[in-house]
């Protein structure tokens, strides 16, 4: 390590990258390479960590940060966004590009996927361009034995001149190879050279000087590789210049000179930017090229013959649209199904214990008042949400986790896409919203993915019309308490799911509809050009899902039911029981806000459980119970048929359960998300509109439904 | 007279080599990174149920563009 020039700048990794390395006793290793190609899988498998990972292009949008020890040495791994070059046209690139150009790690994994190396050599060469220490790592080797793909590992490394290693980045002990070749990188004395692509002469010529006066005032990055991105005048790179650089390179009297002389040559010979531009590229792609030839081996042409048979029965015109619905379908049948006994359970257990404490009440004579906040209050709201809304969850998050693993969402942009064009919107939008369903703060978080500024916006506001994962569960027992009731039990649950997939639908339409508005309006603007990468189909390791998110989830559920739903209940609990002028505090909240519900098809009470529900959804049903319960009818609730008694005893229809749900599905973004809305746009206006535009959609769909009924008197 | 096709063009099964992108700015970059550049072979795999995207096989890899950008894409006569 040359730990002289680099101690005085750990600020580099710590103030910019927001890592925080110990540059003297530790090795700093970068994970780069192409999206999907298991550099998450790698680096938890190295570093014990639990990044989430998934089969489709952009799962990891930030530098993840991990300890991996092997043998007397202490790795920090920095797992980079995947990208498919480091010429930064996007976010991530930008990311990848710096933290390799500017952080200086001791090593840097570029890890390829064998089953299509070629294209990944593109960033491997790119990556070997800026950095001297890197160590190429071929992942899915098992896959592609099983495809019959050969890469001859010993002849890519005597090709490259860099170490490369095969593994399999979901088995552990293929791992220790890469670890001591790791580790046999950091101690070598004499560092590599930088790799040298040769360009066209004219090219060299111009190059020639400003390589000459860049090497002698930067040390630290590959001049040549500088030269040639100041050359093409690279935007992106000339900001993180100015950033990174101790001086500033363009008050430089020395390379400003070599600059424009190097330009003089390039317009004598008649070449623009542009061109310049696309040399650079198409010189890297033809050394690929080359060398892919010798290393990889096709031993079966038709290799991916059966993932092409599937693709054209998954995204087929005829199947396609039907197999999503289906699949909805299905898998909210399991949800439902599945978590219909544990919430049984766990409610009855709940009471049970309830009784238990009370008596434990009693018998210490404690104040009714304390009894009240702790078990009547606290207690109850943390009984209903873990007893109701975590099974559904905790068996709705891995079937969804299976499929993203299986490959199966980046179809689904691929189906949509057309409707997103429509709308003047980005496909990878339908990535975004799946993303929604498990929590709308990481659909937006997701949003990273799409590159144009104005489409990410309208992802970002549209993320909320996607029920994230708090608000199934009560669409899920409005449902089965006004809709199926009297259905048998198969057919009941079916029933449900179905109408439960056609509320995912309406929230689909109003998203294309919402978008289409933006795109016309505030938010004007012409459909962006994409790429969009179909990963071949993979296996998932289906107990792994199945532990790991059932895990995951339940502690996050509970995590959550603790620091939000717990003062919830205390709260309500004093709202319901400090009287003021004879009322109490929830009776006339609730009367304030009752006129206002009434045009909603709601009452006062379902909208100031909403209002309070703005720390998380969860918590909307409980509070609307609560609210019924201190309002006098008393009743042990331990089954939806008592909590459909206490809701229809306080004058709900159907017509409040429709727009309940209609209200459910289109409202405010809970405060997590809203604060995440409001780190990734950075701005206040964008904030309030993605709050504001959900909850006007939801007050006129409502409204309109409402009225409409009544005015029909269709009262039912 | 007969326009110089285009990876738009191409039916299901059918390749090309890829003569020149017409498109410019970033997604120019993005296509290239993609293995979009001169002479390399593209396969049309499929269009999506509504007829766009299309998925096209590439440097080993699926890609799905917008007619749009694979509208830019000129191919030497289909293979």
């Amino acid at each position: 390590m040359s730990l002289a020039c680099r101690t005085c700048d750990t600020r580099v990794g710590e103030e910019l990258f927001g890592i925080k390395i110990d540059y003297e006793k530790e090795y700093v290793v970068a994970l780069a390479g192409n999206p999907n190609v298991g550099k998450s899988t790698l680096f938890n498998n190295l570093t014990g960590m639990k990044q989430h990972t998934g089969n489709w292009p952009g799962k990891t949008v930030t530098n993840a940060r991990g300890v991996c020890r092997y043998k007397d040495k202490e790795f920090v791994m920095v797992d980079l966004p995947g990208t498919y070059s480091l010429m930064a046209h996007s976010q991530e690139e930008e990311v990848a590009r710096d933290f390799l150009c500017f952080a200086r790690p001791d090593a840097v994994i570029v890890v390829c996927d064998a089953t299509c190396l070629e294209r990944n050599l593109n960033l491997v060469l790119q990556t070997m361009e800026i950095s001297r220490n890197v160590v190429v790592c071929v992942n899915m080797m098992d896959e592609a034995r099983r495809k019959r793909i050969r890469v001859n590992i010993e002849k890519l490394s005597e090709i490259l001149k860099v170490p490369v290693v095969g593994i399999t980045a979901r088995k552990k002990n293929t791992l220790k190879n890469l670890l001591e070749t790791l580790s046999a990188i950091v101690d070598a004395e004499e560092k590599k050279q930088y790799f040298r692509i040769e360009y066209p002469e004219n090219v060299e010529k111009a190059l020639e000087v400003l390589e000459e006066v860049l090497t002698r005032k930067i040390d630290y990055v590959n001049s040549r590789w500088l030269g040639l991105k100041l050359l093409e005048h690279d935007e992106s790179l000339v900001e993180s210049l100015m950033t990174f650089l101790p001086f500033n390179i363009f008050e430089d009297m020395e390379v400003m000179s070599g600059l424009e002389n190097a330009c003089r040559v390039l317009e004598e010979n008649n070449m623009s930017k542009d061109d310049l531009r696309d040399i650079t590229v198409s010189s890297i792609v033809r050394q690929e090229e080359e060398k892919s030839k010798n290393v990889v081996v096709y031993e079966d042409e038709r290799y991916a013959a059966r993932e092409r048979k599937i693709d054209r029965i998954i995204t087929g015109k005829h199947l396609g649209y039907p197999l999503m619905l289906v699949l909805l379908v299905v898998v909210f049948w399991i949800t439902i199904k599945g978590a219909n006994y544990p919430s049984e359970m766990l409610a009855r257990f709940f009471l049970y214990i309830e009784g238990k404490i009370t008596y434990v009440f009693e018998l210490a004579k404690a104040p009714d008042w304390l009894h009240g906040i702790l078990v009547t209050g606290v207690y109850r709201v943390l009984a209903w949400v873990v007893s109701v809304m975590l099974p559904p969850m905790a068996i709705f998050f891995p079937l969804f986790t299976i499929l993203e693993d299986l490959g199966y969402l980046p179809r689904v942009v691929f189906n949509l896409d057309k409707y997103f064009k429509k709308a003047c919107s980005c496909g990878k939008q339908a990535l975004t919203m799946c993303m929604g369903f498990g929590c709308n703060a990481v659909g937006v978080t997701g949003c990273r993915i799409i590159d144009s500024p104005r489409e990410r916006l309208i992802a970002i506001i549209t993320n909320s019309f996607v029920p994230c994962n708090g608000r199934f569960p009560t669409l899920i027992a409005v449902i089965s308490m006004f809709f199926t009731a009297y259905l048998t039990n198969f057919y009941g649950s079916l029933v449900l799911s179905l109408i439960l997939t056609l509320v995912i639908v309406m929230g689909v339409v109003m998203t294309f509809f919402i978008s289409g508005l933006l795109s016309k309006t505030i938010l004007k603007g012409v459909p962006s050009s994409f790429t969009l990468e179909l990963p071949p189909y993979r296996r998932p390791q289906v107990m792994k899902v199945i532990v790991r998110s059932v895990f995951d989830r339940t502690l996050f559920v509970l995590g959550r039911a603790v620091v939000v739903a717990a003062p919830a209940g205390a709260v309500l609990w004093l709202m319901a029981n400090i009287h003021v002028g004879g009322e109490t505090l929830l009776g006339i909240s609730a009367s304030f806000l009752d006129p206002f519900g009434k045009v909603l098809g709601l009452d006062g009470v379902i909208v100031l459980a909403f209002i309070l529900g703005f720390p998380a959804n969860e918590i909307v049903v409980p509070i609307i119970i609560m609210a019924y319960m201190s309002q006098g009818s008393l009743i042990e609730l331990d089954s939806l048929s008592e909590l459909k008694a206490l809701l229809t005893a306080n004058g709900w229809t159907l017509t409040t359960a429709i727009s309940m749900m209609l209200f459910t599905l289109f409202h405010w973004p809970c405060s997590t998300t809203c604060l995440t809305i409001r780190k990734e746009t950075k701005s206040m206006k964008w904030t309030l509109l993605s709050f504001l535009i959900p909850t006007l959609v939801g007050i006129v769909v409502c409204a309109i439904f409402a009225n409409t009924v009544r005015l029909f008197g269709l009262v039912i | 007279m007969s326009r110089i096709p285009t990876l738009n063009d191409l039916k299901q099964g059918q390749k090309a080599r890829v003569k020149k992108i017409m498109s410019k700015g970033t997604i120019r970059r993005r296509l290239q990174d993609m293995g979009f550049i001169e002479g390399s072979l593209v396969e049309c795999l499929q269009r999506s149920p509504l007829g766009d995207p299309t998925a096209y096989l590439v440097k080993g890899c699926v890609i799905a563009l917008r007619s749009e950008d694979s509208s830019s894409i000129l191919v030497t006569e289909v293979l």
